[in-house]
């Protein structure tokens, strides 16, 4: 195995694969001002400063390696367990009846609703 | 660094010098014991209990649930009182990772967002843990909703590891001795089940509950020197596991040895009709055979996995192990697993797309932190989310939002997934091909220290740190970290064995085997010394010199 270690170990220095420990940060410019905006309404998640632009910037850059790969006529793998058959529960009512459990963790109910502000108001714009 | 390693020669699960006292012992020993009355369940509860006080410093813990704990305990000794005791884990402390819903017991993932959050159900693990009588120390430190590899970037503050204070790294520092509370160069636990691991390595419990979704029950592990098993996706009910990433999370077990671990998966394991996503093959407990010929073994050794960033200590290590192998008459083969470079950026992107939908559901209505803005739903929505995540959190829902635009589906997402299927599919060539385990490193080397840790940001930390573990998730294989030796710095290093889905029993089974072959030793911690001299005043106790 040594042997054998010592070999790969030469390999892997000459040939080899450093593609995901050391990236090329492509970064600037791919992220627009309306693409920050528009993730910003969908996430409801504010970026908050210019760092964490950059480091989007980065996860892009980083995802980009991906393309590298040929998938030509290969399927997406949405999960491992696809050949088999997902259980169904027999669609009678077993359990429930626990309306003070649910609301009991909210901050703000009535009788028995959760109150939420208004909702047919955008976004504001942020800074 | 020899690798038979042995500072006392004794086995792994046992304590030192012959003198078994109860903390140092496996799960199947204290409970024998309990059954025998050598112990009660509340003595060994409160034994815990008070160990969990004087490492309060390690940050293990964000809940310890005293109460409960101590009302568990004694319910147990009543059956114990009886001869009715409900099996292994009846009066076992165990700790759970704060990110499984726990009754009536604060359940925050480390994040403000859940701060006061108490769930009023028991996750499916969680009950079926206590259905068998474990009493439930408290709720472990992590990474902020289990996102990052350091256990460092929770809402409550780091999980130190507890090798970090031991002899065996202190004496390789031979630096000046201070106080715990002093010491500035402490090393990271690893994560994000780190408290978890922390809290099975300092003895305060027997065993752990971590979750598994790139390496988090792998790798902290690992660097705190216990076993790590993450089970096959679909053997265990994530119902009641906040999730991250939907299709690959499991739930981890920590314990001190292998052994152990199989005893708690028999507890777990199974079809649960509240999540969809476990098999129906009926699963029974099994015990472990020990294994005595490995002669029809075959180990593969995948050759991408010898990357420049591997540590030498770690490499050498790998290579004495498949030698080890080899000398005990298995097959040790070297094969391919073409994709693995791209497997850490396929993780990525599907990791990032499906957090991106599951922390949707936080937006301060129905549970968890609430704003003070009540201009209109989406104002509060997000000042809520802006209050309540940490920038990892929020980087990684932007970072999956972004992978999730109509323009960018096709191109990273679902090729994310078509290369997810590939790296699938490469495992099962592989075991196909004749190979029955796959033997690697768990992590690139020892665990640094926190200083260091910082100095990159947590997604680059994970890119690095996930390396070997995640391919596990994406692929949905068992795994095992296995602790191996110790470091030039008298740290711990494991090592990492994969079988095929559904392979558990036979991958424990090797675990063990390989387990008993290295004689990993047993941390030597201040704290524990001096539990152990105060417990046995009859018992002899070797003169060392516990004053640093």
């Amino acid at each position: 195995m040594w042997a054998r270690v010592a070999r790969l170990g030469r390999w892997a220095l000459v040939g080899g694969h450093r593609a995901f420990a050391t990236e090329v940060c492509r970064g600037g410019g791919r992220v627009t001002a309306e693409v920050i905006a528009h993730l910003e309404r969908l996430a409801l998640v504010d970026f908050g400063s210019r760092e964490a632009v950059a480091r989007l910037e980065k996860a892009i850059a980083f995802a980009e390696r991906l393309h590298a790969v040929d998938t030509e006529r290969v399927e997406p793998l949405e999960s491992v367990l696809e050949d088999r058959c997902l259980y169904l529960r027999p669609d009678n009512v077993v359990e429930g009846n626990c309306v003070e459990e649910i609301l009991q963790n909210s901050h703000r109910v009535v009788e028995e609703y959760f109150v939420a502000p208004p909702g047919n108001l955008s976004l504001p714009e942020m800074e | 660094m020899t690798f038979l390693f042995s500072f006392f020669s004794l086995d792994h699960c046992g304590s030192r010098l012959g003198t078994k006292t109860m903390l140092g012992r496996s799960l199947r020993e204290v409970s024998a014991a309990l059954k025998q009355g050598q112990i009660t369940p509340t003595e060994l509860c409160q034994k815990c209990l008070s160990l969990i006080k004087k490492t309060k410093f390690l940050n293990a813990y964000i809940t310890v649930s005293e109460e409960v704990a101590l009302k568990q305990a004694e319910e147990s000794e009543r059956r114990y009182k009886k001869g009715h005791s409900l099996g292994n884990l009846d009066g076992i402390p165990v700790a759970i990772k704060d990110n499984f819903s726990t009754s009536g017991i604060k359940t925050t993932c480390a994040s403000n967002m859940l701060k006061d959050y108490i769930p009023p159900y028991n996750a499916t693990v969680v009950q079926k843990l206590l259905d068998q009588g474990a009493i439930l120390m408290g709720k472990t430190n992590l990474d902020e909703f289990a996102m990052g590899s350091g256990s460092t970037d929770g809402a409550f503050g780091p999980v130190k590891n507890p090798w970090s204070y031991s002899k065996q790294h202190k004496a390789k520092r031979k630096e000046k001795p201070h106080a715990e509370s002093e010491d500035p160069d402490w090393l990271i636990a690893g994560g994000s089940s780190g408290g978890s691991a922390a809290a099975v390595s300092a003895f305060t419990c027997f065993a752990a509950l971590g979750s598994d979704t790139g390496g988090s029950t792998r790798n902290p592990a690992a660097h705190c020197g216990v076993v790590g098993f993450k089970p096959s996706y679909g053997l265990v009910s994530r119902h009641g596991l906040i999730p991250l990433v939907n299709s690959m999370d499991v739930p981890g077990i920590l314990t001190r040895c292998v052994d152990d671990a199989a005893i708690v998966l028999g507890v777990l394991a199974g079809h649960d009709p509240k999540d969809s996503t476990t098999v129906q093959d009926p699963f029974k407990p099994f015990t472990l055979p020990t294994l005595t010929d490995v002669s029809k073994l075959r180990v593969g050794i995948p050759k991408e996995y010898l990357v420049p960033e591997l540590s030498r200590e770690v490499q050498s290590l790998w290579s004495k192990a498949a030698d080890l192998f080899e000398s005990e008459g298995a097959k040790v083969i070297e094969v391919s697993l073409p994709h693995t470079s791209y497997s850490i950026v396929c993780y990525h992107v599907l990791c990032t797309a499906e957090v991106a939908s599951n922390m949707a559901r936080f937006d301060g209505l129905e549970y968890g932190h609430r704003c003070n803005i009540d201009l209109s739903t989406e104002a509060m929505y997000a000042a809520t989310r802006r209050e309540g995540f940490n920038d990892v959190v929020r980087g990684r829902i932007l970072s999956g939002n972004y992978f999730l635009l109509k323009e960018n589906y096709e191109n990273y997402f679902v090729k994310a997934q078509k290369v997810r299927r590939l790296i699938a599919n490469d495992f099962v060539n592989v075991f196909n091909s004749g190979v029955d385990v796959l033997l690697t490193p768990t992590t690139l080397g020892e665990a640094v220290p926190y200083k260091e840790f910082i100095k990159e940001d947590n997604r680059t930390r994970s890119a690095q740190d996930d390396i070997f573990t995640q391919a596990a998730n994406m692929a949905g294989l068992p795994a095992v970290s296995v602790p191996v030796a110790l470091s030039n710095q008298g740290l711990p290093v494991g090592l990492q064995l994969i079988g095929p889905a559904f392979s558990d029993q036979q991958l424990l089974t090797v675990a063990r085997w390989f387990e008993k072959q290295i004689h990993f030793p047993v941390i030597q911690l201040q704290e524990i010394m001096d539990d152990f001299s105060s417990v046995s005043e009859n018992e002899k106790l070797p003169s060392i010199s516990l004053k640093q």
